[in-house]
């Protein structure tokens, strides 16, 4: 099998994989958001909850995660799992451990922005809602964007976790063909895959970084 | 007529009296300068007149609204929304400027005049232009907080403040972070809206300044008003504490 007929044979597990990654994105962002606020609540118990919760993402890998999250409903509850739950189990589990990291990173860069901003927003007459979306987070997003791409970077890399559940993203597939073929060039196919994936995404993040350099 | 009215007004930080039954009352078209050691308490009172911190006991009447009531020893704030509001009475200039650095000069001085009173645009960017002009920064309009120098940042953040027409104006030591050429800037753009009768409160350092710009000045130490009179007066007075403060800024002449 030449390199080329490999590479075409993992391409549907590309596809798989970008859309691990997209999809992770498009959920954990927002979820990320919303778990940093509930985790710098005055609420003592809100607080306590988002707070064990950041402890257990953080804490166990992810591999464990994923695990528990697609043989749970049948360990547990005795639900019969089929095979299309493989995809929302790898969704459900990528947004949550990932929105944990990014909330830490929301949270970070909200408690970075001087005091001196919301009081000057709130001497102008601005609410708490407007001070946020117009002052605060604008200058957030500013400073964790380079944190935030090293998260980015690390996910594209660990969606080659869903392997564990034998979920058919790139990855998967390329061990499958290296064994079948007993050849190394499917590890090599999918190298160069990550590299080249994680070049884009670093120059995608470089160009808005870039942007958002008109001001410091 | 009264601007602003606070009357024993009390706070305390960790059972720290900070602010010891002050009474501050300020008349429109009056320049009030509050000097005083650090610790004294002014920036304080500055930010329990400016809604920042909440008094313990007093009461605060901004134009006949009485903001905060006293009752039964303790001062009571009206709702979120009132005191939203009495928001609009009055301007705060910071020590450290606190523009906001994403934003465009322009656009730090409309924002809240656009957003939160909901003017017009045009009439917005014409006062704005022509703030800028009294400031010296028209060609500064598009430039960004970071690209202007200390003195140029305070002068647009008294813009800014500006815009929004308050009754009063306040300052909290608007050229402590400044050195003393680009104090001189902010001086005399405080100058100048003192000649335009301008209602101002000033708590400052900078003694012949106060004295040259203020119809009334304040000594505060230790949380409580130890002497209120004309600069004239002040500067002569024969209250001990007051002299052994200002002896330290006489023998500096």
């Amino acid at each position: 099998m030449s390199f080329i007929d490999i590479c075409l044979q993992l391409l549907p597990g590309m596809a798989v994989t970008i859309e691990i990654f997209l999809i992770t994105l498009i959920f954990s962002l927002p979820l990320g958001m919303l778990i940093a606020v509930g985790r710098m609540s005055k609420h003592k118990i809100i607080q306590y909850i988002i707070r064990v919760y950041i402890a257990i993402m953080r804490g166990t890998p992810l591999m464990l995660q994923l695990l528990v999250i697609y043989f749970g409903p049948y360990y547990i509850f005795g639900v019969s799992i089929d095979s299309s739950y493989r995809q929302i189990a790898v969704m459900i589990a990528f947004s949550l451990n990932y929105a944990a990291y990014f909330a830490e990173i929301y949270r970070s860069g909200i408690e970075s922005i001087d005091n001196g901003q919301r009081e000057a927003a709130y001497i102008l007459g601005y609410n708490k809602v407007q001070t946020f979306f117009s002052i605060i987070f604008p200058q957030v997003i500013k400073r964790i964007l380079p944190a935030i791409t090293n998260e980015v970077v690390t996910l594209v890399k660990d969606t080659s976790l869903a392997f564990s559940i034998a979920y058919a993203e790139m990855f998967t597939e390329a061990k499958r063909i290296a064994a079948a073929q007993t050849s190394m060039l499917p590890f090599v196919a999918a190298g160069i895959f990550y590299f080249v994936f994680n070049a884009l995404v670093a120059f995608i993040m470089k160009k808005a970084e870039d942007k958002l350099n008109y001001y410091s | 007529m009264k601007v602003l009215e606070m009357n024993h007004v009390k706070k305390s930080f960790d059972n720290v009296e900070v602010l010891k039954d002050i009474n501050l009352h300020v008349e429109e078209g009056e320049v009030v300068s509050i000097i005083g050691p650090s610790g004294s308490g002014k920036t304080t009172l500055l930010r329990c007149a400016t809604l920042l911190e909440q008094m313990d006991d007093g009461n605060m009447i901004y134009l006949g609204d009485e903001v905060v009531k006293s009752i039964d020893g303790k001062s009571t704030y009206k709702d979120k929304k009132s005191q939203r509001n009495a928001l609009q009475y009055f301007g705060l200039v910071f020590q450290n400027f606190n523009l906001f650095p994403h934003q465009n000069v322009l656009k730090n001085i409309m924002g809240a005049p656009i957003k939160i009173q909901r003017r017009d645009k045009e009439e917005v960017r014409n006062q704005a232009m022509e703030l800028l002009k009294k400031m010296g920064l028209e060609d500064k309009a598009k430039s960004y907080p970071c690209q202007l120098s200390g003195g140029q940042k305070q002068r647009v953040s008294i813009a800014r403040a500006l815009c929004m027409n308050p009754k009063i104006l306040f300052f909290d030591e608007p050229t402590s972070a400044l050195d003393p050429e680009l104090t001189l800037e902010i001086l005399n753009v405080i100058k100048d809206l003192a000649a335009d009768k301008m209602t101002m409160v000033i708590v400052t350092h900078e003694m012949n300044f106060a004295r040259d710009v203020s119809d009334r000045m304040i000594f505060m130490d230790n949380g409580v008003v130890v002497e209120e009179t004309t600069p004239e007066e002040l500067f002569n007075s024969d209250n001990e504490r007051t002299r052994a403060f200002l002896g330290k800024y006489h023998d500096m002449m």
